[in-house]
């Protein structure tokens, strides 16, 4: 495919590899958080480790908006959903995450009204087709998606259309890496930056990651090549003893970012005081709700939302997991009170998570599996 | 690559350097231990008897991942245990007076019941018929079963039983017996069908998922992933078009050209619910093997291929609804090869992998990147109702 296949070229995939060998420090263990789920899922999907040293850990960060969704917030979800005449519509990835309740999956089973959509439009569709409903959205996501959300609120209004609402669960992808950084146990020693998110923030807001805590960032994009020539570039600050804000997905992200998107953010969105995340806690000013001005799209004030907090077992170490502090191996609940079937936090909720991965196919060696592959 | 000199596909699977409260020490044994004991009780898990714990019924349930098999072993096996179930192959082979019929059935609730390609009638004719040719057997006769919603229009009905009678002469089979139920409306989607097959096998062969051998070569029958396809852009709900249809057709001369090509065939499936990764998983688990794919030898359609890049779907577990995938002894590969693309159906064919012996139970892909990636049996379809 035009504009893909160019990415994913095996043989300057092993031209790059070299080259990151060669800046890697004899005896040196070197370990990089990908921030952004999507860069996981690429890396997972490629199997791009094979092509990286042995010296080099890349480190799955909290940027799946999906899995970082508190349990409390799933189960205020459904209760929204199970009140009278209302249709909850979600991404599909929503469907499987637990909340304390059960997930949407079961309360659709109990006879919930909850539709997979693709896009906030297709939601803002399902209002305009059933005019005696209430039609609420699952809004979730990153700054990369918030700008769709906002855009489908604005044209709800302009478009009088009153059965429409969000349920607001967007977050702000900067607050959760300085909840990263700023941890004591912290070893990291530089960031895979989210490309998606990017666009519409730009780069500048990164600034504070070389400035403060010196450690290199890499905005990357999506495709294999562009992942490895990230991680080239990151070990290249490190060898020069540099700590920069890099642009690796210049065909794509601004530095400045997307000053339009902002603006329909801010329109309809303010910063809330704090919000929780799943594995990481409470982290100030992290999150979005809707704006007083557009409160007749806000499900959180036109539905009685029992805003219960359900904390994380005590024992769920997704946060040091997510820091690269433990393994999932060694985490209390592991494989006895959260796995793939009955997840707890978000390292076991997507498949591509650390601890899922882990328990599906720690068992068998890397080298079993490289063996296998060889001939 | 971690300090415990275990593996454990640390680096795959994003497991980290060794833990803060240990230093950079290397750890000893009884970390390596600590390790291994929590593998142990994993495996425990593994093998411990399905159990539903679900309350109701999900449509995670009907995707045919991992919750489905669990269903399937923990309620229905569990209640209707007998030596041709325990197979859990798509038909059972039963021997009457000395004569082995193959037996199936399948049920259909297709949305939308016409799409690109086909509808809900011929899909459910040629699945079934598909269900017992993968066994070997000539198809005979079928049945068809019609759950209908008051207020179905006639002439819709008109249609999709004229296209099952279109699908039924081309297989060569015929539509012998049949029952009819009307339910109020809103408590069914239109038009739901139930056909269950049988046919008679012929020859000796033993064909099964649990017989495939390290050794053996992985051979489908075309580009996959179309039908998955069609039914997602046929509902409508993604503003995207292209020029995909079903690939639903009927494969008993496929299959026939095969087995008179060469006798040294394992398995055959057709890759229907779960696709290709799904039915290759099957054969990884019950023959105790790995199956090792090349992701550049994986037949695709361009379009099929940009549609799954968009929706963030792998194509390796996108429905197909006339494609085979064939086990077949490594020595055999190319004749086998030949004989498939002799047939129209089969001209896309392609050699995609090979069974070896480790790891057992394992699914392998090399990526087209030169990379590896385990290919897992899908938890749960976000697509619900393909077929």
């Amino acid at each position: 495919m035009r504009f893909v296949d160019e990415f994913r070229d095996a043989e300057k995939a092993q031209a790059l590899a070299a080259q990151i060998t060669a800046l890697c420090e004899p005896g040196r263990q070197y370990k990089l958080m990908e921030v952004c789920g999507g860069h996981t899922h690429t890396i997972y999907k490629h199997g791009i480790d094979d092509y990286l040293p042995e010296s080099i850990t890349l480190v799955h960060g909290p940027g799946c908006p999906v899995c970082v969704i508190p349990m409390g917030r799933v189960d205020d979800a459904i209760s929204i959903a199970e009140q009278p005449d209302v249709i909850l519509t979600t991404f599909g990835d929503m469907m499987r995450v637990p909340g304390g309740q059960g997930s949407f999956f079961d309360s659709k089973a109990k006879g919930a009204d909850i539709r997979m959509v693709y896009s906030p439009l297709d939601a803002l569709k399902v209002a305009r087709r059933n005019p005696d409903k209430r039609v609420v959205f699952m809004a979730i996501g990153f700054e990369t998606t918030a700008p769709s959300t906002a855009m489908t609120v604005l044209r709800a209004a302009s478009e009088g259309i009153e059965n429409f609402s969000i349920f607001c669960n967007h977050v702000t992808i900067i607050p959760a890496i300085k909840a990263i950084l700023d941890s004591p146990d912290l070893r990291l020693d530089g960031f895979i930056g989210p490309g998606h998110v990017s666009t519409v923030i730009g780069c500048r807001p990164y600034d504070f990651i070389s400035a403060q805590h010196a450690k290199p960032l890499v905005c990357a994009g999506f495709e294999p090549l562009d992942i490895l020539q990230s991680v080239y570039m990151i070990m290249g600050q490190l060898a020069a003893g540099r700590a920069e804000v890099e642009n690796q997905y210049s065909r794509v992200v601004p530095w400045e970012g997307n000053p339009k998107a902002l603006g329909v953010i801010s329109e309809v969105m303010e910063l809330r005081p704090y919000f929780e995340w799943r594995g990481l806690g409470f982290i100030s000013h992290s999150a979005l709700k809707v704006r007083d001005s557009y409160a007749a799209f806000d499900a959180e004030r036109i539905f009685e939302v029992p805003g219960v907090r359900v904390t994380d077992p005590k024992a769920c170490q997704c946060g040091e997991v997510l820091k690269g502090v433990i393994k999932p191996w060694e985490c209390k609940v592991f494989g006895t009170a959260c796995t793939p079937e009955t997840p707890i936090g978000t390292c076991m909720v997507s498949s591509e998570g650390a601890c899922a991965a882990y328990y599906n196919f720690g068992r068998f060696s890397r080298d079993r599996v490289k063996e296998a592959i060889r001939t | 690559m971690s300090p415990e000199g275990t593996d454990a596909l640390a680096k795959d699977t994003h497991i980290h350097g060794e833990a803060g409260a240990h230093g950079e020490q290397r750890a000893g044994a009884e970390h390596l231990s600590r390790e291994q004991q929590v593998l142990e009780r994993i495996d425990k898990a593994r093998r411990r008897k399905a159990k539903v714990k679900d309350e109701r019924i999900t449509l995670a349930h009907g995707s045919g991942g991992k919750a489905t098999h669990t269903l399937i072993e923990a309620v229905f096996l569990e209640a209707f245990r007998n030596p041709l179930l325990e197979a859990l192959e798509d038909q059972a082979t039963p021997v009457v007076d000395g004569v082995r019929l193959a037996f199936t059935t399948d049920s259909f609730v297709v949305s939308p019941l016409v799409f690109p390609g086909g509808d809900i009638g011929d899909l459910a004719v040629n699945g079934t018929v598909n269900d017992l040719v993968m066994s070997g057997a000539h198809p005979l006769y079928l049945s068809a079963g019609f759950i209908l919603e008051e207020g179905f229009p006639v002439a819709d009905l008109e249609r999709i039983v004229g296209s099952m009678s279109e699908a039924a002469a081309s297989a060569g089979v015929a539509i012998v017996t049949g029952d009819t139920k009307v339910v109020e409306k809103g408590k069914a989607d239109g038009c739901y069908i139930n056909t269950a097959g049988v046919g008679v096998i012929r020859h000796d062969l033993q064909l099964g998922a649990s017989r495939a051998r390290p050794g053996d070569a992985v051979i489908v029958s075309g580009p996959i992933g179309e039908h998955g396809v069609t039914i997602m852009l046929a509902r409508g709900e993604l503003d995207i078009e292209a020029d995909v249809s079903s690939d639903t057709a009927p494969m008993h001369d496929l299959v026939a050209r095969l087995l008179d090509a060469t006798t040294k065939v394992h398995a055959l499936r057709d890759a229907t619910r779960g696709g290709v990764a799904t039915v290759l998983n099957e054969v990884a688990t019950a023959s105790n093997t790995a199956v090792v794919l090349e992701e550049e030898a994986v037949p695709v359609r361009p379009e099929v291929t940009g549609a799954c890049e968009i929706l963030g779907i792998d194509p390796l577990y996108v429905a197909c609804e006339g494609r085979l995938v064939a086990v077949v002894e490594g020595t055999v590969a190319d004749r086998a090869l030949q004989a498939l693309r002799s047939h129209p159906l089969g001209a896309g064919a392609a050699i995609i992998g090979r069974v070896k012996d480790d790891p057992p139970g394992l699914v392998l892909l090399k990526t087209t990147f030169g990379g590896t990636r385990i290919v897992d049996v899908l938890v749960g379809d976000p697509l619900p109702r393909i077929c």
